[in-house]
């Protein structure tokens, strides 16, 4: 029985002690409210803000520093893209030029050669035709200076032949 | 080092249990033989003839008017409490301290019976409004926890947007904690209205827990075990439930949208019988938890006294302190993560009945 009363006095609230909880807790929310919990949650706000704030900051530099990276490799990229059309249209323009230097030099020649020849054959001819008459001129000169005689009749030729072979068959 | 640190702990926690226990034996056995042979005042400690362990323990984890610290030499040596005592009967306002009515003397018609105050006269009805030793307790434990709170709040004014330092990186994670894990989560639009509120609570509550786990004189009281303070939280928390209720909760309370109306008779009902019960275990379930803590480790150490039958065999006193030791160091270590835990539920808890009155997101 003395159990039983002691377990209803531990479950029978206390008017005093609720009286002084409310009390003390009232004031203890009001104070610690007002003057720590709202400037401590804020502080940490602030300051996690404040975190968020740099760490974004670094982010946003380090995109910019790879952006500017790219952009120097792209630029350097494009350098060399040019420099190799460059000497690429260098290189043709080169080829070109030789081809047709050579093309020309080769058709020069050829008209240079075939000028030469036509010259030739024209200078030969003319040689000829010039020397053809000297020589029958010449001839008849030297075969009238030889001959002595106007060999105008057939006894004279055949009297000619004869002193020649004569002549010659004394030899 | 830490496990040395814990061991002295845990030897404070029996020495000091002992002490108090073994002397209290001792002058009860005093007091009740002067009562015996004095008949006329013997009358109303009658019960305390032989006073059993059960008694001891519901003695202990009581409120009281006197905060008893130590008996030396068979002398209760008392911390005087302020007594304020109002007389419902003859309409009396008496303060006094406690150390007039200590070791059986009377006062003003008063008398110190199992260390509260009562009218001699058991026809006179009182209010007790004394500073008892669980509102010694609260305002001990309120003060520190200004103090810490604070100084804390200073080192953040002191060093705004700094990496937490000292007293202020063990209390930051706990309000981070609370902040993010039971408060944003529960009252999503609302935290910054009940945040106050909600991180008063838990270090109200674990404060006077971990007070209450320190078994000697400061500490020691059963504060956040008595039922006068988790009814006190809990009816806070009912108030700002329904005061800060809108019309969501009501709604669900009085006509439950998609139910007909004939099963609205019974559901409105346990509706409303529901939004006692939630507080109702808010309060049952801190004191219980504190309650039984106390309980169990007084009981371990009972254990000495009952094997050593009040001290008659030193052998059985011997085997129940080789018993009592580990068995209380292993309870004190739970206790004290039920201090957290219970601190931690009784906020959840109120974070989401509040939650559920307050925000309409449902």
């Amino acid at each position: 029985m003395f159990y039983l009363f002691n377990a209803m006095d531990l479950i029978t609230p206390d008017f005093g002690l609720v009286f002084w909880t409310t009390l003390i807790f009232l004031l203890f929310w009001f104070i610690a409210g007002k003057f720590a919990f709202k400037p401590i949650s804020e502080a940490i706000k602030k300051r996690g803000d404040s975190i968020n704030d740099a760490l974004n900051a670094a982010l946003k530099a380090k995109e910019e520093i790879k952006l500017m990276q790219s952009d120097n490799e792209s630029l350097l990229k494009q350098a060399r893209e040019e420099r190799a059309s460059i000497l690429k249209e260098a290189k043709e323009a080169k080829d070109s030029i030789i081809a047709e230097a050579s093309v020309r030099a080769g058709k020069l020649k050829d008209e240079a050669m075939a000028e030469i020849e036509a010259q030739k054959i024209a200078a030969i001819a003319d040689v000829k035709q010039k020397v053809g008459q000297e020589v029958s001129k010449l001839a008849l000169e030297i075969a009238e200076k030889i001959v002595g005689k106007e060999l105008s009749t057939e006894k004279d030729h055949q009297a000619l032949v004869k002193s020649l072979v004569d002549k010659i068959k004394m030899n | 080092m830490r496990r040395i640190f814990f061991l002295f702990i845990a030897a404070i926690f029996c020495i000091a249990f002992n002490n108090k226990l073994v002397a209290q034996a001792d002058t009860h056995h005093a007091i009740t033989e002067a009562h015996s042979t004095d008949s006329s005042v013997a009358e109303h400690n009658v019960p305390e003839h032989k006073e059993s362990p059960v008694d001891k323990i519901m003695h202990h984890i009581a409120d009281a008017n006197q905060f008893h610290v130590v008996t030396f030499n068979g002398q209760h040596i008392y911390f005087p409490l302020p007594c304020i005592i109002y007389n419902r009967t003859t309409g009396k306002l008496d303060a006094f301290m406690s150390t007039k009515l200590a070791h059986d003397k009377t006062y003003n018609g008063y008398h110190m019976h199992h260390d509260r105050v009562k009218p001699i006269n058991e026809e006179e009805k009182i209010f007790d409004f004394s500073i008892t030793k669980n509102v010694f307790s609260m305002l001990l434990g309120v003060s520190f926890l200004m103090i810490i709170l604070f100084v804390v709040k200073n080192a953040y004014t002191r060093n705004p947007n700094k990496a937490p330092k000292g007293i202020q990186a063990l209390i930051e994670p706990i309000i981070s904690y609370i902040d993010d894990d039971v408060i944003k989560p529960n009252l999503p639009h609302k935290h910054n209205q009940f945040r106050p509120y909600l991180l008063s609570v838990f270090f109200f509550i674990l404060v006077s827990n971990l007070l209450g786990l320190i078994p000697f004189f400061p500490g020691s009281a059963n504060v956040s075990g008595n039922i006068s303070f988790t009814l006190t939280l809990a009816a806070i928390t009912f108030i700002l439930t329904n005061v800060f209720g809108n019309k969501h909760y009501w709604g669900h309370i009085f006509a439950m949208p998609g139910v007909p109306k004939f099963v609205l008779l019974i559901l409105t009902p346990v509706e409303i019988l529901g939004m006692f019960t939630k507080p109702f275990s808010l309060m049952m379930r801190l004191f219980g938890n504190i309650t039984a803590g106390h309980i169990v480790v007084l009981s371990l150490v009972s254990l000495i006294f009952i094997l050593g039958d009040n001290g008659n065999s030193i052998p059985g006193a011997l085997v129940g302190t080789g018993f009592a030791i580990p068995f209380v160091l292993f309870m004190s270590a739970l206790e004290l993560l039920v201090a957290f835990l219970q601190a931690f539920i009784f906020t959840l808890l109120s974070a989401i009945f509040i939650g559920m009155a307050v925000e309409d997101n449902h």
